[in-house]
């Protein structure tokens, strides 16, 4: 299983838009399974780490199936991770912090 | 405990529209939305909006956040941001929570403008990371700019089907298609047609059947489905895709209104469980009203009239000023009724007439 699936610099940025502009804050490091990665302050872990390849986020509790995140908004509970040590945190709610550590979630995670 | 006064959840064109004008009416207001960012769905709205006679056609939904923003500025509403509200405890207050805090607020009078959330539907794998709702793939693109993926299957061809579809493709995503259960395309046909002019298939009549891939999607699978929307045998097509988007409609949120005992009706037309009101925008909770897509799924510029409408209902109950807030309610419901006789006003007008015919 690979953990992400692009390298630094990732494409899935984007820079050009007919219509927006990003005004991406400072960049920050932080770590995801003991990687480090770059991302930008302003934006939620979830976005980071999609902008960094992660797509699985956290694996189911009964059948271990992988789980990623669904509605960006706080409102499923699909995108529960560990960070900074704590589980079951909202990461498409959580803003991003310098030297966060994140972690996949397995099953329900203990507190 | 602090008092808010008139309480508002949910800073959207409905909450933002209830909270200026109830402010303009001299009434204490507190607004709470669970974004950094007031606007709610309208901040990664960029397409201009489509012509119902509200003032606001023809302006990108992400300015329409600005200017509410702007009104709201000039007035001494309290606004609390990155904050949820996550429960009610009899016999007005509120348990709010943020990422360290929690916190209790109580009300004088209450609207609820939570807004809706994202249907999903049944199909092999469908919980697969790969898979999004439209409005999670907005936030990724049009607030933080970032690509969800390379190619994307839009299932639902409704105007949000069609407009984030636009949208993937202004950002530099491919669409691989548009699929939909219905013999025909559900929304504008504006909007299809800026998709069909740019060579995206919109395949009527066809459904999802299953997500392949192991630990993310790397494809899907879908089919012809006929009269009863029953997959046809042997017409299954595998494309290769990174993302599966689903648009296939919104529920209102309602779990506040269900918790403080609001009666609940079930009206298809407005999304399903939607909490009963009358034309003031009040449930059958006195002092507790309702608006925008948590009352019934619709758009922006109905969800800012009845904000309107329970702003000055709000504050008038509260500081007596009824004369001026019934000329702000007439004029609000006059509009109202000018938008939902159009086509694409009809289902809600529908559904609100059911409402009002199950008398409380
Ligand atoms: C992709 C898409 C395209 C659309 N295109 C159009 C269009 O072209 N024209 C048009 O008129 N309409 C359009 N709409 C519909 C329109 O956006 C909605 O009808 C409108 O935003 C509803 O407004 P609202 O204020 O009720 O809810 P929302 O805009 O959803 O706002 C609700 C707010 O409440 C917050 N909230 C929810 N629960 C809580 C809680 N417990 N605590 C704190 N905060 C909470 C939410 O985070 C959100 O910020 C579109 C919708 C989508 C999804
Ligand atoms: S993705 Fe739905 S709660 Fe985070």
């Amino acid at each position: 299983m690979s953990k992400r699936t692009s390298k630094r610099n990732t494409p899935t940025r984007i820079t050009d838009h007919p219509i927006l502009q990003f005004n991406r804050g400072r960049e920050i490091t932080f770590f995801f399974e003991g990687e480090p990665m770059k991302g930008y302050e302003g934006e939620t872990i979830a976005a980071a780490l999609v902008a960094n390849g992660v797509k699985v986020f956290r694996y189911s509790e009964k059948h271990k199936r992988a789980r990623g995140f669904f509605c960006a908004v706080g409102k499923c509970s699909s995108c529960l991770m560990v960070v900074d040590g704590k589980p079951n945190t909202m990461v498409c709610m959580e803003p991003l912090r310098e030297g966060v550590r994140v972690e996949r979630q397995r099953g329900r995670g203990k507190i | 405990m602090i008092d808010g006064g008139i309480v508002i959840v949910g800073g959207g064109p409905a909450g933002l529209c209830a909270a200026i004008t109830a402010a303009q009416l001299g009434a204490p207001v507190t607004l709470i939305d669970d974004n950094p960012r007031l606007g709610g769905q309208l901040i990664k709205q960029t397409h201009k909006f489509f012509g119902s006679k509200s003032h606001y056609c023809g302006i990108r939904g992400i300015d329409i956040a600005t200017l509410l923003e702007q009104q709201l500025s000039a007035t001494p509403t309290k606004v609390i941001l990155n904050t949820t509200v996550i429960g009610h405890f009899k016999p007005n207050i509120l348990g709010l929570a943020n990422q360290h805090t929690f916190t209790k607020l109580s009300y004088q009078r209450l609207i609820v403008a939570t807004g809706a959330s994202e249907n999903t539907i049944l199909f092999e794998n469908n919980d697969l990371p790969g898979i999004y709702g439209a409005g999670a793939v907005q936030t990724l693109m049009n607030v933080f700019g970032i690509r969800p993926g390379k190619n994307v299957l839009m299932v639902g061809s409704g105007n949000i089907g069609l407009i984030v579809s636009y949208q993937l493709l202004q950002a530099g995503i491919n669409v691989s298609a548009v699929i939909e259960a219905l013999p025909k395309i559900g929304g504008y046909h504006v909007h299809a047609a800026k998709l069909a002019r740019l060579g995206i298939p919109i395949l009527t009549s066809h459904t999802i059947k299953a997500a392949i891939g192991k630990e993310y999607v790397t494809g899907a699978v879908i089919c012809r489905v006929d009269k009863n929307f029953k997959p046809i045998k042997g017409t299954e097509k595998r494309l290769k895709v990174d993302t599966i988007c689903l648009a296939v409609g919104l529920s209102p949120l309602v779990e506040i209104l269900s918790q403080i005992g609001c009666e609940m009706v079930f009206i298809p037309q407005l999304g399903g469980q939607v909490a009963w009101h009358n034309e003031n925008m009040e449930t059958t909770v006195s002092g507790v009203y309702v608006a925008g897509d948590a009352s019934g799924v619709e758009e922006a510029s109905t969800a800012m009239l009845e904000g309107r409408i329970a702003g000055a209902h709000a504050a008038a109950t509260l500081t007596g000023k009824f004369t001026e807030a019934e000329a702000i309610i007439n004029q609000a419901k006059f509009e109202l009724a000018a938008i939902r006789q159009g086509p694409f006003g009809e289902k809600a007008a529908k559904g609100k007439e059911k409402m009002m015919q199950t008398v409380r």
